[in-house]
């Protein structure tokens, strides 16, 4: 048995005789709403037009041209509500999520208060229309243009933008942005060349290449981030700019970045900061006061706003110096005495990323978030999930077969940590996956593994945040602990897992090969009649 | 660590515990744990936010700036232009709301086996409404997913150029052209505008003709168009493309499809358009998200950029679940290598997407494509009796149309201050963006608008125009 395991169990804890225990998922065999219903059911029935309306206007056929008409009906379900409802709930309840536990790394999981939703919910949120008069958009404005100042109190930017409906949206706001400087300045065909890292987020290196520019992407050093050495090498009179995060997607701080910033603004690029891992380090350091031009804040993620199935609806804000803010998308909220403007009068502005002003709701939930965490208690959640991020490397790394990659970089990460499965794997034939496939039978969401490309071999990535009690991080830990054991003990119960799902494991390949995979049922009906 | 009052979202906020934690690592305080980031990168004076507020306070805070708003409930609202009122049933909320999904992460296929079949029946039901069987997951807006399809196309013929008719959203073509242009950038698609004829709003073909030749990766536009108008001309353009080796790319509001022919069926390689309209509230434009689809065939899929939901067997026989598919091609898989990109995006209306279209079923989509129709042109007609008002394009539109009142004294910025003190949203003014169309609004009419808010809105307009 697992020392942590042992620990568990001898030391009292009240609620060691529950760590362990398995769980049983709902299992509902729901079928595909496709196959439901009966023909001639309703789930949503009109009212009759009114008959001055039938007086007056012509038949449907009157009105459309007949080259435009539908020919044959949809085959969609007919159902009535509740079989929809029941249906959707059932399917609701097969989802694991965060109703256990789930410390998905990069993604910083944490709680969406219930308040928040609350009040995105009101009509006064959800029957807006974007485009009614700011007049009648006061209390919506207000709301964005105090978001904007509390961005700019955590970041040191001067001006934030909220149209990017996601943080790699935010991503390419950036590439956008930087596109629009260098053209103004007209060095924009020459300057084509953006720098990030292997570990900065897929998006800054996917959002640069579909921007236009080449990517150049450092790779890591035995420290853990790229050396100097290497990114002088990058930077030229070609480069645009760079697109980093820091901490990185590991959890290492690369504690040069200053000096990074130095030489690419010295060649003439922008520094543009992914703050994509801002949990450890919110109110620690603010990317304006070490240089960089512009920065972004994910509001679905470290601002508590849901992430609703790493699917959204999402916000990535965007913020940035005075120098660039002319280039922003449009409108701007601004402030002019007391009442709140979108400012379209931006001649020098790039246009749209996104129709409208912005993701409305997502930004009440996050700027309801700063609202109930304040100064100290933001401050708070950084130091929590440094500290738990950092108390569960202590109890991971004493668990057989597994590592922490870089073992040479001894400082202490900061809200995430990468570990190996490498030894595990070659010891007893499990793999990560088959690890993230056994957690789910003890009610907890599967590990994080790495964003692609794979550095470190069998990687995974938990980060802790705030929200969870050292409890339920003794519990994580026990439940790798025991599917160690397992590994080592009986590891086809580990390979044939998960055992109390609703459904079992997929066949692998079968999503992807075009024979098989099946993106709608009308697909799955032609292949696989 | 700040010995603050423990805090309700952090269960670690009790000071033993951190403690206990502290001594386990063995350090002294959390301070320790952040000597990789030297001291000069750290703020030169602390965070200054406003004070934190407890949840009755905040509720109080909240609700005080949120009573500011004036909504569509309250009042009579006639904007569409990108963002529409539909009437979004209560069930359809209820499953959005969901905390279970609202939750989640990627998961895996049999612990988030409901909500990857949710987003399964999301596509699978559009597929439905589009008579395609390859429906990618929800892209951010409209005119993302139209930019992104304009580069799927670009990248399938190799070319580097896009005809698009002017009659589309001024928005949504600024979002179109930040993702192709600008001209600097190598590889860049240039973006060519074709007019639109003015008496009837519809595409000028000879000028279609002219422009479109062997340089040309697609034509776009859009049933109904921005200005409302059904593009009758479908197949002719649709023809003209497949002349000259072009795709075509068709942008659909999906609610129109019960009416409305599938564009497949008069063309289209690729359609996109908006989710909004399919049981999501406006939510001051939170509520946008776009849609690409096409046929299942490898030219087409090996070019998406969004990330996909399979149904597949399990390793059970006679049991199926739902995984992500095609992923390794997107930018999650290959980084810059990948096609454009992918993340955040608005998956949870695909839910809502999803209950939507089952509680319609074929029925529900006929009679509120009907209702649309008739609703829409029974307001147009009554609007043109109205003197000095005229309707642009009188013929063939679904729910919105073309308000000109060049005819009054007035602006529509005008009339529209007006009716704003009647509790009356007027359309959208679109004299700055197409002034060739003089003093005119867009206005939109759907089935949520009766004969007597269609008839308030006559005796507001009667009233401001002769002031």
């Amino acid at each position: 048995m697992n020392q942590h395991i042992k620990t568990l169990q001898s030391s009292g804890n009240q609620h060691s005789n529950q760590q362990l225990k398995e769980i049983h998922a709902p299992v509902w065999n729901e079928p595909v709403v496709l196959e439901m219903g009966y023909p001639g059911r309703r789930g949503l029935v009109l009212a009759d037009v009114e008959p001055q309306i039938s007086a007056l206007v012509p038949e449907t056929d009157a009105l459309v041209p007949e080259s435009m008409r539908r020919a044959t009906p949809p085959a969609l379900p007919e159902m009535t509500e509740p079989e929809v409802l029941y249906h959707y709930l059932r399917l609701s309840q097969q989802t694991l999520g965060m109703m256990s536990m789930s410390i998905f790394g990069t993604c910083t999981m944490k709680y969406n208060a219930q308040i928040n939703e609350a009040m995105a919910w009101r009509p006064e949120v959800t029957e807006l229309h974007p485009l009614q008069h700011e007049d009648t958009l006061q209390g919506a404005l207000e709301i964005v243009h105090r978001m904007d100042l509390i961005l700019r109190e955590l970041s040191g930017m001067d001006q934030f933008v909220f149209q990017a409906g996601g943080g790699a949206d935010a991503a390419y706001t950036s590439a956008a942005v930087i596109r629009a400087y260098h053209a103004s300045r007209g060095d924009l065909e020459q300057r084509n060349e953006i720098i990030t890292t292997i570990q900065t987020h897929p998006s800054s290196a996917a959002t640069a290449a579909a921007a236009g520019f080449k990517v150049i992407t450092l790779m890591l050093d035995e420290n853990g981030y790229p050396s100097l050495d290497a990114l002088k090498a990058a930077v030229s009179d070609r480069t645009a700019a760079l697109m980093v995060n820091n901490p990185d997607d590991m959890g290492v701080y690369n504690p040069e970045m200053k000096e990074w910033v130095r030489i690419v603004h010295e060649a003439g690029g922008l520094c543009f900061y992914d703050s994509a891992n801002f949990n450890g380090v919110m109110s620690k350091l603010r990317a304006r006061e070490m240089g960089f031009d512009a920065c972004m804040f994910m509001l679905h993620k470290t601002f508590g706003a849901p992430k609703s199935g790493v699917g959204g609806p999402a916000c990535g804000a965007y913020g940035c110096t005075e120098e660039l803010a002319r280039f922003l998308p449009k409108p701007i909220v601004v402030k002019q005495g007391d009442y709140y403007h979108l400012d379209y009068d931006r001649p020098e502005s790039l246009g749209k990323l996104r129709e409208f002003w912005g993701n409305f709701p997502v930004i009440v939930k996050a700027y309801a978030w700063t609202r109930a965490m304040g100064a100290e208690g933001i401050s708070q959640a950084a130091d929590i999930s440094v500290l738990a991020n950092n108390y569960m490397e202590k109890g991971l790394l004493a668990i057989r077969g597994i590592t922490r990659s870089h073992p040479d970089a001894k400082t202490p990460r900061i809200d995430m940590t990468r570990y190996s499965l490498q030894q595990m794997k070659e010891e007893t034939g499990i793999d990560v996956h088959d690890v993230q496939n056994r957690m789910t039978d003890f009610g907890i969401d599967a590990l994080w593994t790495s964003h692609e490309p794979w550095l470190i071999p069998e990687p995974f990535t938990p980060e802790a945040g705030e929200m969870y009690g050292k409890e339920a991080l003794d519990r994580w830990i026990a439940v790798m602990a025991q599917i160690s054991d397992e590994a080592y003990s009986n590891p086809e119960h580990v390979k044939t897992s998960p055992h109390n799902q609703a459904v079992h494991r997929l066949k692998p390949g079968y999503t992807d090969d075009p024979e098989s995979r099946a993106m709608t049922w009308r697909g799955f009906k032609r292949k696989h009649a | 660590m700040n010995a603050i009052k423990p805090h309700p979202y952090m269960a670690n906020s009790v000071p033993e515990l951190q403690q206990q934690m502290l001594e386990s690592i063995g350090v002294e305080t959390v301070e320790d744990l952040f000597v990789q980031i030297p001291k000069d990168h750290r703020v030169t004076r602390p965070i200054d936010l406003p004070p934190r507020l407890s949840e009755y306070e905040l509720r109080r805070h909240m609700v005080g700036m949120l009573s500011k708003n004036h909504t569509t409930e309250t009042n009579l609202n006639f904007i569409g232009a990108g963002c529409w009122q539909h009437h979004v049933p209560a069930a359809v909320d209820e499953v959005v709301r969901r905390n279970e999904w609202l939750t989640s992460i990627f998961g895996e296929p049999s612990s988030d086996h409901g909500r990857n079949q949710a987003w399964f029946e999301f596509c699978s039901q559009l597929g439905e409404l589009l008579d395609m069987d390859l429906v990618g997951l929800p892209v951010r807006s409209w005119g993302m997913a139209a930019g992104l399809a304009l580069r799927m196309a670009a990248r399938q013929t190799s070319r580097h150029e896009v005809t698009i008719v002017r009659a589309v959203d001024p928005e949504r073509l600024s979002v179109i052209r930040n993702y192709c242009e600008p001209p600097e950038m190598e590889n860049h698609i240039a973006v060519r505008l074709v007019e639109f004829d003015p008496s009837s709003g519809k595409i000028k073909l000879d000028d279609l003709r002219e422009v479109v030749g062997e340089h040309t990766a697609a034509i776009y536009f859009e049933v109904p168009s921005y200005f409302g108008v059904i593009e009758d001309q479908a197949q002719e353009i649709a023809e003209i493309a497949r002349a000259a080796g072009a795709m075509v790319v068709v942008g659909v509001d999906p609610i129109s499809l019960g009416v409305l022919e599938a564009p497949i069926n008069y063309g289209a390689d690729i359609v996109v358009g908006t989710i909004q309209t399919l049981g999501v509230h406006m939510h001051a434009g939170g509520g946008t998200g776009g849609f690409i689809a096409s046929r299942d065939e490898e030219r087409f899929a090996s070019e998406y950029p969004t990330l996909f939901i399979s149904i597949a067997e399990t390793i059970e026989p006679g049991e199926y679940g739902f995984g992500l598919g095609l992923f390794h091609q997107s930018s999650y898989g290959l980084r810059d290598k990948g096609n454009d990109w992918t993340g955040h995006s608005v998956y949870m209306w695909a839910i809502a997407g999803a209950a939507y279209m089952a509680m319609m079923g074929p029925r529900g989509f006929e009679e509120v494509g009907t209702q649309i129709l008739q609703r829409a042109h029974y307001a147009a007609q009554r609007i043109s009796e109205i003197k000095g008002l005229k309707i642009s394009f009188p013929n063939g539109f679904f729910k919105e149309f073309v308000v000109n009142f060049d005819g009054t004294s007035r602006s529509v910025a005008q009339i529209n201050d007006a009716l704003r003190k009647e509790g009356i949203f007027g359309g959208k003014d679109l004299s700055a963006e197409f002034p060739e169309l003089g003093q005119s609004a867009l206005y939109s009419v759907t089935e949520i608008h009766t004969h007597d808010d269609i008839e308030r809105l006559c005796s507001a307009l009667k009233k401001v125009i002769s002031k």
